[in-house]
């Protein structure tokens, strides 16, 4: 009987060393004689652990890692006699605490097996939110999702239920469905762990949406530096295609959907919603003016539907489970599961799948153990480039979007980036500027000009050049950026800039921190 | 109209289709606007002007500068007004403290990177921007100036017309949107990303080496000095402005003359002018500066013979001169032996001065108009089929159109205003079905693609169009009630019956248009049931042996389908010059008294004899082929010929050259010494239309005013001139203005009934007919029963001209119009338009040209049956093989030494359109233009001889 085993084949499994482990496995089971069966999976976003080995033993999983060329011969050898003696043996996958303690609707599938296998996606109850849809009266869905309280998980959290609604009552030849894949914040992966781990959940909500607003065509807007996501996705498409899951009648029903993928061309500001739709009909990225709204004017002028891979693929579970179901997760008005992306100098970075309600301090402290380098955290940046700094004062504010507006910060798509007690928080406040100088897409000027002398009102506090005066100037600047900014780049710019200020003022000059307005 | 210089009022953005009253407080103002209006354009009309940079209302809101944002009751944040629609009982506030800092601030942002040099800016005291940091309170920049800039951007100086400062750019994209949306032409963009965005030509290219047409769209949008005139940039800011109507193509477009003193110092297209809404192209906004060229002639001169230097006289002199040999003719050889040709570039005053002095001061109807050579066909065409010659549209009309055919048109190039409309429907998604041997730029241009381009043989028009007319009624696409309704039906049965016969199946007529059936057959469908229809036609309708048949069977396809009388459909001459439609109006054709009236008819000749006190000729006069005829033979003496270049723009130019030589006194008027002057023997310096009143008619019907904003070089305008010589022999006329002329006209013509200069004052402009049922005159003509009566369904037999590709002659020469020159040249020449288009070439299929050896830029001789002439290979699939074609624009080319006498069976409208031609790589310029270069060097001798007094 030969060995089934599991070794993940997504982005950071591979950038830690999973395609060498794969062939040292295969050498050395040749060398030995062994028949193993060795199973790409996806990722369980466990990516402290990665590559992270599985191995099938009386219907159970056990977890190696994480795994190294070095460790392949001893490590089959083990194999063959006490696995469980083996020191990287981590014992069965499901009772990794890190693991069994989250609470996965969206990503319970991802790690468990090909991600293209359709069968495999079928059999862990894939496909049940699509069976339902096509049995359902459009409103019928789209009240669903709006029952269930799922919120953009972009980063806007826009109510996903109400957007659809607008799209679906607004008349228009041709609707769209577009996936925002254009996954720019630093230090999250969420959505392309989920693309690479169990693509057919994006495809299926998707073409549920599709049902839902009457549309028939939809895009996944995927950014150009994933080009395993976009190497799954092309293929899942393909196989999703064969099997009558997409194209003119969906499993033999009166309904079609047809989708594509389209890469971005590496800009920031392509995440943003409106100036995605302009790359994706080909012109050059801008952000536009809303009025109107895309869900009434989108994609080539159409009522669209634009939601992040996350949301779509939340939809599966609130139509395969009920819309209750999914509304019994969470707290106030953000309701079901968050996924966390820990990163940064944090030492478990990986994945983690809780209802909102969770504070910040439990996920870096107990599932993230801290920094990498051992020193004490200093700065928690929640929700991208765009998001605040927060100080441990605020680390036990609930992961709630409501709660995270109330100290002027935000959840956004659930970044987590954590820095020691080395970072420097002027430099921090500075990059936040110059992040925005350098994606801002030039339409406005608030962010076109403010963020270019953003930097240089922060290079002069720096140089301790007026730093009272300069301040002022620059807090000046970050309203006018929050009040006259035409997108959220440069209308958020200011966030980590002030909370920088705010919370860390020791990082700057004397007399900086009085200037509070 | 004359007003001092201030901008036009700008509402920030454009007026919506009327929908439904939504009403709003603007800072404690009531105002009721259409839904879908902007706050921004409500605020203006309830008189509160929002600050603004990036919006004006003749671009869709953009929403990039921020300086307009406001505060909205039960609306978070401050949202832009120019991208916020009205909402009932909105409550908008426009001025608050918050709002103040707000704007200050983004203000200073921009001026943190802007030259502070604005005592020394060109646009100093008429710049959007200084105006609002004035407006703003803006009083310091605290980021100081040694941050990150563009100061050090370097200028583009490439067009002649304008220059590129980006130092000066804010980045607001006002340039490359007008490009887009007014002009459609995508020739601007923005590049880089952020503090890095910058305007660009092109792919970073220089203006002139872009695809930038140089309409000066982007240098009216631009609200800093960033694209300023060169003009302005050289003499600074105008102190007044006199609105007038531009004397280039037929658009007839509406222009501020932006003067100090009697100087013009820019054209701007007039937003009010209701033919062009604010737009212009190159040649009408920029190439004005011939009206002070040096080759303008000023004094008017006499000569015996034409081998004789010219002799500088004073008017009275030149008048009495030609009042004696006019007279002297006449005794010594008949009445009928002089005539004038009048024409269509001077005004319909001039023009209808000119058909009296003739038909009462000479005593004849020896009267015709350059309309001969261009749209003769149009008016019998049309008045035959629908009652009246002209079009039946306003241009505005086309946003209504849902399928566009053009045939034998050029819009973007010759009609480049109403082009740029043209294409804005395309762009909303009309189809469009393209007739033309060319591919033209309609055919394949920036977010435009003809659903159809049928690329006809030369000359095979009337066979295409009753193929088209055969498909519908075979199909049984035709508006039966319509027709039933509106048209003649006994005579439509005739048609039917006549149409129906297989013979005009696309099969049986493959061979003569060298279409195939399928394209017929889908261009044929479209045009009868894709909604709306309109067709627009040019000179490559006209300008062939059966134009008027081709000009009636595109009106039978319009009435046959429906497609008349409302807005969006209809039948549309694009006029080639400024006033053909007018010079037509005003009776110079030999046939016809003013208002279309023939001669015959006694009782309109009892009504002109009473206004003239004179008795008139009942027999219709010479064509101008018969009079060049009859000079050869003799017959005919002395020509009166206004502002018209017979010279170099009608055919067979040995055949035009040996008349004119042959008369005894040739008398031009004329701005310059132009081919025809060459043989003049007397020479009366014309004015520009900067130097006169009067009125231009154009291709929608429009009566627009011309008025006078400098004082004619030469002393008189040039409806003096032909006063002063009716005076002089005996022909009694005593208008002191032009408007007494419009009086007379409007007093003997019914369809002007109404019209005054007064009218003309108060309305900006009238499309007639406009008398007592129609006071503001009439936008769309056969509303409701066609001029005629009922529609007249013409019996269109297709005849294939005689001028045809053999052994011989195995190619068609086709000719057209290019954007920057205009007609025979004489003025765009003298311009800087001459960059684009320095000299005419021949354009030719590759397989064409590699048959024949020829390469890119060879010489190449042109041989016809009449002549021979040389020019520059341009080698390009444009054109299908079996066609060349070439442009007339410059004298020396001898485009015209090639095309023949051939002419419409009915008005002997030129055959321009169809000239079989062998092309052959040759060294050297043909003997005629070696003979043409001799005889111009001679007469500029003689001219300098005069000038030298």
């Amino acid at each position: 009987m030969s060995l089934r085993l599991f070794l993940p084949r997504d982005t950071t499994a591979a950038a830690l060393g999973a395609e060498a482990v794969a062939r040292a496995l295969d050498r050395e089971a040749g060398r030995r004689g062994m028949s193993l069966e060795l199973v790409r999976n996806g990722s369980r976003g466990l990516f402290w652990l990665e590559p992270l080995l599985e191995v099938e033993r009386d219907g159970e999983r056990v977890a190696f890692g994480p795994v190294t060329v070095d460790a392949v011969p001893p490590l089959l050898e083990a194999l063959a006699t006490d696995p469980g003696a083996h020191p990287l043996c981590l014992g069965p996958v499901r009772e990794i605490p890190y693991l069994n303690s989250q609470q996965r609707l969206t990503f319970s599938r991802a790690g468990e097996g090909d991600p293209l296998c359709l069968d495999t996606y079928r059999a862990l109850d894939g496909f049940a939110g699509l069976e339902r849809a096509l049995g359902m009266a459009p409103q019928d869905i789209v009240s669903a999702v709006t029952e269930s309280g799922l919120r953009g998980r972009g980063g806007a959290a826009f109510p996903a239920g109400i957007k659809w609604q607008t799209v679906l009552d607004s008349p228009g030849e041709q609707k769209y469905i577009v996936c925002n894949a254009d996954e720019g914040d630093s230090g999250t992966f969420a959505d392309r762990l989920l693309m690479e781990a169990d693509p057919y959940q994006l495809i299926e909500g998707m073409i549920i949406a599709g049902l839902a607003v009457g549309a028939t065509r939809g895009y996944i807007y995927l950014r150009s530096e994933y080009p395993r996501a976009r190497d799954t996705l092309e293929q899942a498409i393909a196989r999703a295609r064969a099997e009558h899951y997409l194209g003119g009648a969906i499993r033999g029903s009166d309904n079609g959907f047809e989708l594509e993928l389209r890469l971005g061309a590496g800009a920031y500001i392509c995440g943003e919603e409106t100036a995605l739709l302009d790359s994706l009909e080909g012109r050059r990225g801008m952000v536009r003016a809303k009025p109107p709204l895309p869900a009434i004017s989108g994609l080539f002028g159409q009522p669209t539907v634009v939601n992040n891979v996350l949301t779509l693929a939340a939809v599966t579970t609130v139509l395969a489970k009920g819309p209750q179901f999914y509304r019994d997760f969470g707290v106030g008005r953000s309701r079901g599961t968050l996924a966390v992306q820990l990163a940064g100098n944090i030492r478990r970075g990986g994945l983690v799948e809780l209802a909102y309600g969770a504070t910040l301090r439990q996920l870096v402290e107990e599932y993230g153990g801290g920094t990498c380098s051992g020193r004490p955290v200093r700065a928690i940046q929640v929700g991208g480039p765009l998001g605040a700094y927060l100080p441990e004062s605020r680390w036990d504010t609930p992961l709630d979007y409501e709660a995270f507006a109330g100290i002027n910060a935000m959840l956004g798509h659930g970044g987590v980036v954590v820095f020691d007690d080395t970072v420097d928080m002027a430099r921090q406040a500075r990059f936040a500027m110059e992040f925005c100088a350098v994606e801002s897409c030039g339409k406005c000027t608030p962010c076109r000009i403010g963020s270019v002398r953003g930097v240089e009102v922060i290079d002069r506090i720096i140089a301790r050049e007026e730093p009272a005066k300069n301040a002022a100037l620059l807090r000046d600047l970050c309203d006018t950026m929050e009040a006259g900014s035409l997108c959220a780049m440069g209308g958020l710019t200011p966030l980590p800039v002030r909370s920088a200020l705010d919370y860390f003022p020791e990082d700057f000059p004397p007399g900086v921190s009085g200037e509070v307005c | 109209m004359l007003q001092f210089y201030e901008p036009e009022q700008d509402y920030g953005t454009p007026a919506v289709a009327a929908g439904p009253p939504v009403s709003l407080w603007v800072d404690g103002q009531a105002v009721t606007v259409p839904a879908g209006t902007s706050v921004m354009r409500a605020a203006a009309l309830a008189g509160v002007k929002v600050p603004r940079l990036c919006a004006t209302d003749s671009l869709e809101a953009f929403g990039s500068c921020r300086v307009c944002l406001v505060e909205i009751e039960g609306m978070k944040g401050y949202p832009a007004s120019c991208t916020t629609p009205v909402q009932p009982d909105m409550v908008v506030r426009t001025q608050t403290e918050k709002l103040a800092g707000l704007r200050r601030n983004v203000m200073e942002l921009y001026i943190s990177d802007h030259p502070l040099d604005c005592l020394t800016c060109p646009t100093n005291g008429d710049c959007e921007l200084q105006d609002t940091a004035g407006e703003l309170g803006l009083r310091e920049v605290r980021y100081g100036y040694d941050g990150a800039n563009h100061l050090g951007a370097a200028k583009d100086e490439s067009n002649p017309y304008f220059t590129f400062d980006a130092s000066k750019c804010i980045v607001c994209s006002r340039c490359v949107r007008a490009c887009e949306e007014t002009q459609g032409t995508f020739a601007l963009t923005i590049q880089g990303r952020g503090f890095d965005s910058s305007v660009s030509a092109g792919q970073g290219e220089a203006f002139m080496d872009s695809e930038c047409v140089s309409c000066g769209a982007c240098v009216k949008a631009c609200p800093t000095a960033t694209l300023t005139e060169n003009s302005i940039i050289e003499q600074g800011k105008p102190e007044h402005t006199v609105v007038t109507t531009c004397a280039y193509c037929g658009v007839g477009c509406a222009f501020r003359a932006e003067m100090k003193g009697t100087r013009v110092v820019r054209m701007t297209p007039h937003k009010d002018g209701s033919a062009n809404e604010g737009h212009a192209c190159v040649k009408g906004r920029f190439a004005f500066g011939y009206t002070t060229h040096r080759d303008r002639i000023t004094q008017p001169m006499i000569r015996d013979s034409i081998d004789e230097p010219w002799r500088t006289v004073s008017w009275e002199e030149a008048i009495a001169y030609t009042a004696r040999r006019f007279r002297a003719i006449q005794q010594a050889h008949g009445r009928n032996s002089i005539g004038a040709i009048s024409s269509s570039r001077c005004t319909n005053e001039e023009v209808y001065l000119v058909q009296k002095l003739v038909r009462a001061g000479f005593g004849n109807n020896n009267i015709d108009t350059c309309a001969r050579v261009c749209h003769s066909p149009t008016g019998y065409g049309l008045k035959t089929t629908l009652g009246e010659s002209a079009g039946t549209q306003t241009f505005a009309s086309v946003a209504h159109t849902d399928v566009v055919l053009v045939m034998g048109s050029n819009p973007t190039e010759a009609h480049p205003v109403f082009g740029s409309r043209l294409k804005r429907r395309l762009r909303q998604g009309a189809r469009l079905i393209v007739i033309d041997p060319r591919g033209i730029e309609l055919v394949d241009a920036p977010h435009i693609r003809a659903d159809y381009h049928l690329p006809v043989n030369p000359g095979a028009n009337v066979a295409v169009l009753n193929a088209m007319a055969h498909v519908i009624v075979s199909e049984g696409l035709q508006d039966d009630a319509f027709v039933a309704q509106r048209c003649d039906t006994d005579q439509f049965s005739r048609w039917l019956a006549f149409i129906r016969d297989p013979r005009h199946a696309p099969e049986a007529v493959e061979h003569s248009t060298g279409l195939t059936p399928q394209l017929l057959r889908d261009a044929a469908r479209l045009y009868a049931t894709g909604g709306n229809a309109a067709i627009y036609y040019g000179l490559g309708v006209t300008e062939h042996s059966q134009g008027s048949t081709a000009v009636m069977a595109i009106a039978n396809l319009a009435m046959l389908t429906g497609n008349m009388g409302r807005e969006g459909v209809g039948v549309n001459p694009m006029r080639g010059q400024n006033n053909v439609q007018g010079s037509c109006d005003m009776g110079s054709f030999p046939h016809e008294l003013p208002g279309y009236r023939h001669l015959s008819d006694a009782a309109t000749r009892a009504l002109f004899e009473g206004e003239w006190n004179v008795a008139l000729d009942p027999e219709p006069g010479m064509r101008i082929p018969n009079m060049f005829d009859a000079a050869i033979d003799g017959e005919f003496r002395g020509l009166y010929c206004q502002g018209e270049d017979v010279a170099q723009s009608d055919p067979n130019t040995q055949h035009i050259q040996a008349a004119l030589a042959a008369l005894d006194c040739l008398v031009v008027q004329d701005l310059f010494l132009n081919e025809t002057a060459k043989y003049a023997h007397v020479f009366l310096p014309g004015s520009s239309f900067l130097e006169k009143n009067g009125t231009f008619t154009n291709a929608e019907r429009r009566i627009s005013p011309v008025r006078r904003v400098m004082p004619p070089l030469a002393g008189k305008e040039d409806w003096e001139v032909t006063r002063d010589l009716a005076n002089a022999m005996g022909c009694p006329m005593h208008y002191e203005h032009p408007s007494q002329i419009m009086d007379e006209i409007a007093r003997l013509t019914p369809t002007f009934r109404g019209v005054s200069y007064a009218r003309l004052d108060a309305l900006g402009s009238i499309q007639w007919p406009c008398n007592e049922q129609t006071p503001d005159g009439t936008p769309i003509m056969h509303v409701d029963v066609f001029v005629r009566g009922k529609g007249h369904f013409a019996l269109t037999e297709y005849v294939a001209t005689e001028e045809r590709a053999n052994r011989r002659f195995p190619l068609l020469l086709t000719t057209g119009r290019i954007l920057s020159q205009y007609n025979v040249g004489a003025q765009t020449r003298r311009t800087a338009n001459s960059h684009w288009h320095p000299e005419d070439t021949l354009e030719i299929h590759p397989h064409d040209a590699e048959e024949r050896g020829v390469a890119q830029g060879d010489w190449v001789g042109i041989r016809s049956r009449v002549g021979h002439t040389v020019l520059r290979a341009s080698i390009t699939e444009r054109v299908k093989p079996g066609v060349v074609y070439t442009t007339f624009h410059h004298p020396l080319s001898g485009a015209n030494v090639i095309t023949t006498d051939n002419s419409d069976w009915a008005t002997n409208c030129p055959e321009y359109k169809v000239t079989a031609v062998q092309v052959s790589r040759v060294t050297e310029p043909s003997a005629w233009q070696a003979r043409q270069q001799q005889f111009d060097r001679r007469q500029q001798q003689l001219l300098v001889a005069a000038t030298a007094e």
